[in-house]
């Protein structure tokens, strides 16, 4: 009973991660079709700044905004000034974004050095939570509120402001949408910043459980694309489902089939894909 | 072209010159390739690695038996292919004599049939077992340890002076893992222990939560097989779980190398190790590495710092031993494997597969100076990759894998 409880719960806190994750590059994705691989490397340099930011101020908070904040400028020079020039070359973009984000896990790794770099849990939070016998990280489950308040304040964005609106009719038809007057180039751009924002401060947010190391881009932009895909692209809805799901599945299926390990998280993803290939709440397929 | 009595006189001189070339050659330098790496997640320890070479040949002002030594640097990145290839650039293009590394396990492998077939003497840091076992390699020598030369004198100790019988073990899920937790396991129920649960968590798993609310915790001691910052990560999330009130963990070689403690708070303190190295050991060889190496970078030197140390001594003492004639590859090698060195982890020698011979350490985690350290609390003297086994027995069964030995005391 506990062991079900713990895993539950462990499935609920591995799903918010992956929410901060995959919301930006769900989308970056959904309005600008791009599959931008820079997203591992973007979380990881978020994780790294939150280092930094942390050495100065030892406040998780303070750090996860400030990482914010810097990557999305990082984020919106990328977008303004290399890929704006590749406009209409899917294939260039993607190239390039995975090739920038070789650059940045390199410039990373110059910068702080090949050691794992630990991120300090804020003090409230360093103690277990106890409850129905078992203890459970406290800021584990912080992480899962943070995911939910993310989700609610990114739905209110994008449902109820103007600008959501652009992006929303971005999203389904960028012609249209740019032939009734609103502006999808600065949108793009917008939208860019948005998401690597969102991968900066998921990086820093992240780090109390993952620590800052070099091939967290990698190991984190698979999860990323799964989840995406899963969920279906360009929907915000399905980035939350698809988190919440490749948690349930991966911490279930590593506990009951420990040898499927490697192949669980792509298994659900198959399917989907299989049988429907827009994701669980896609407009168009990925 | 005719062939005239001039050109014939010219070609038979430049025939001869080529010919007289190696024995003028054996007044350079010497040649020596470093094949670490220096990007991607195993930076950290090859940077480690380039790091304590440069400060060997820097104390020894460049010269070995007399004869200069030149440093050739390439990176591998950790993988396989391009391991393979710098290995090739580094015998073809920089002609080395001798090459120290690779750094791990996959590598080495991939390179083991260029190795043999370039005749390439080397001087390996990688742990992969069989390389001196089961498929030894006449130019191939270790100096460090294989995956489970370390691991099985902290079964022994486990057992019998830590009086453990109940036991989980977890490593990373590949070779250098299960080769370890097979060495272990073996010992250790060999004395009387039980593994009750063994997992293999994948290399880049996204977080350890799961396999901490699986671990059983009616047991005596966990056994950490990781590498890289797989442990420093595995331990931190136990501490969230407040799993380490319940249960104190033991761990391999590289499990809380200096390098990862060096980032590492209180919930490190008093956890048992072993390694063939620690910062700590009280010789006068490595007194003077670590002060020469904390002095220029600030912290300890671990594991991939000393290996190369380790290495390098091997070479100079052996070039001292036969005049510098490293051209002469047979010689050499004979006189590594007959050799015993004076080294920064103690005394070592080699065995006739190739592999080291050496003092393994028991240390455990302390604060000292304000910083975490790896004090030595045991030393078992002159391990071999047999342990206590006899050679011919142990070669006999298959090698350590995933599935050997069988484990046969796991409850589910």
């Amino acid at each position: 009973m506990q062991y079900w409880a713990i895993q539950t719960l462990n499935s609920l806190a591995l799903g918010g991660l992956l929410f901060l994750l995959a919301a930006g590059f769900s989308l970056i994705f959904g309005l600008m079709r791009i599959a931008n691989l820079t997203h591992g490397a973007l979380f990881m340099l978020g994780a790294y700044l939150g280092v930094s930011v942390m050495r100065q101020i030892p406040n998780l908070w303070l750090a996860a905004l400030a990482a914010g904040v810097a990557v999305a400028i990082f984020g919106g020079l990328l977008e303004r000034l290399i890929l704006r020039k590749l406009g209409g070359n899917v294939l260039g973009q993607v190239l390039v974004t995975l090739g920038v984000s070789f650059i940045i896990a390199d410039a990373c790794l110059l910068t702080w050095g090949g050691d794992p770099i630990p991120i300090q849990t804020p003090a409230s939070l360093q103690m277990p939570v106890r409850m129905m016998g078992f203890v459970f990280p406290a800021y584990r489950l912080a992480v899962v509120v943070i995911a939910v308040v993310v989700a609610i304040a990114l739905y209110l964005l994008m449902d109820r402001t103007r600008i959501g609106a652009m992006i929303r009719a971005g999203v389904d038809d960028p012609e249209m949408a740019s032939a009734v007057g609103i502006p999808v180039s600065k949108l793009f751009t917008t939208v860019f910043c948005l998401g690597a924002a969102l991968a900066g401060a998921g990086g820093v947010i992240g780090g109390p459980i993952m620590s800052a190391y070099p091939g967290l881009d990698a190991d984190m932009l698979p999860l990323a694309l799964i989840v995406v895909i899963l969920g279906g692209v360009g929907s915000l809805l399905g980035a939350f489902v698809g988190a919440f799901i490749t948690g349930f599945v991966y911490t279930f299926g590593v506990a009951l089939l420990p040898d499927l390990a490697y192949v669980i998280l792509f298994l659900p993803m198959i399917l989907v894909i299989a049988f429907r290939p827009r994701g669980l709440f896609g407009k168009f397929a990925a | 072209m005719r062939f005239t009595r001039r050109r014939f006189v010219q070609a038979t001189a430049a025939v001869a010159a080529a010919s007289a070339l190696p024995s003028l050659a054996q007044q350079g330098p010497i040649r020596l390739g470093l094949m670490t790496v220096k990007t991607g997640p195993l930076a950290s320890g090859g940077i480690d690695m380039e790091r304590a070479l440069q400060q060997y040949l820097q104390e020894k002002n460049n010269t070995m038996a007399g004869r200069k030594v030149e440093l050739f640097v390439a990176d591998g990145g950790g993988t396989p292919a391009q391991t393979r290839t710098k290995i090739q650039e580094l015998v073809e293009r920089d002609k080395i004599h001798i090459m120290i590394g690779p750094l791990d396990t996959a590598s080495a492998l991939a390179a083991d049939d260029y190795i043999r077939q370039a005749q390439l003497l080397t001087l390996s840091v990688a742990a992969a077992e069989d390389m001196t076992q089961r498929k030894p390699n006449p130019v191939f020598t270790r100096g460090t340890s294989t995956s489970s030369q370390s691991a099985m004198p902290l079964a022994d100790y486990a057992a019998k002076n830590l009086k453990y019988k109940r036991m989980v073990v977890i490593a990373d899920d590949i070779a250098y893992g299960h080769e370890m937790c097979a060495g272990f396991m073996r010992v250790f129920e060999d004395n009387g222990g039980k593994v009750v649960q063994r997992l293999f968590p994948p290399i880049a798993v996204p977080d350890y939560g799961t396999y901490l609310a699986q671990l059983k915790t009616n047991v005596d001691s966990i056994f950490l097989g990781f590498a890289g910052s797989n442990g420093f990560r595995f331990l931190r999330q136990a501490n969230e779980y407040g799993l380490m009130q319940k249960v104190k963990p033991i761990g391999g070689m590289t499990a809380l190398d200096e390098a990862v403690l060096r980032n590492m708070g209180d919930e490190a303190l008093g956890i048992v190790t072993s390694c063939w190295y620690s910062a700590e050991i009280d010789n006068p060889i490595n007194k003077k590495f670590v002060e020469g190496f904390r002095k220029q970078w600030k912290y300890d030197p671990g594991f991939y710092a000393a290996a190369t140390y380790v290495e390098a001594a091997v070479l100079d003492q052996t070039l001292q031993k036969i005049g510098g004639k490293i051209e002469d590859k047979q010689a050499f090698m004979k006189a590594v494997r007959s050799g015993k060195f004076d080294t920064c982890r103690g005394p070592v020698q080699f065995d006739q597969y190739g592999n080291v011979v050496g003092n393994v350490y028991i240390r455990k985690v302390a604060r000292k100076e304000g910083r975490l350290v790896n004090t030595v609390i045991h030393t078992y003297p002159n391990v071999s990759q047999f342990w206590t086994y006899k050679p011919e027995e142990f070669l006999k069964n298959p090698v350590y894998s995933r599935d050997y030995p069988p484990a046969k005391n796991l409850e589910s």
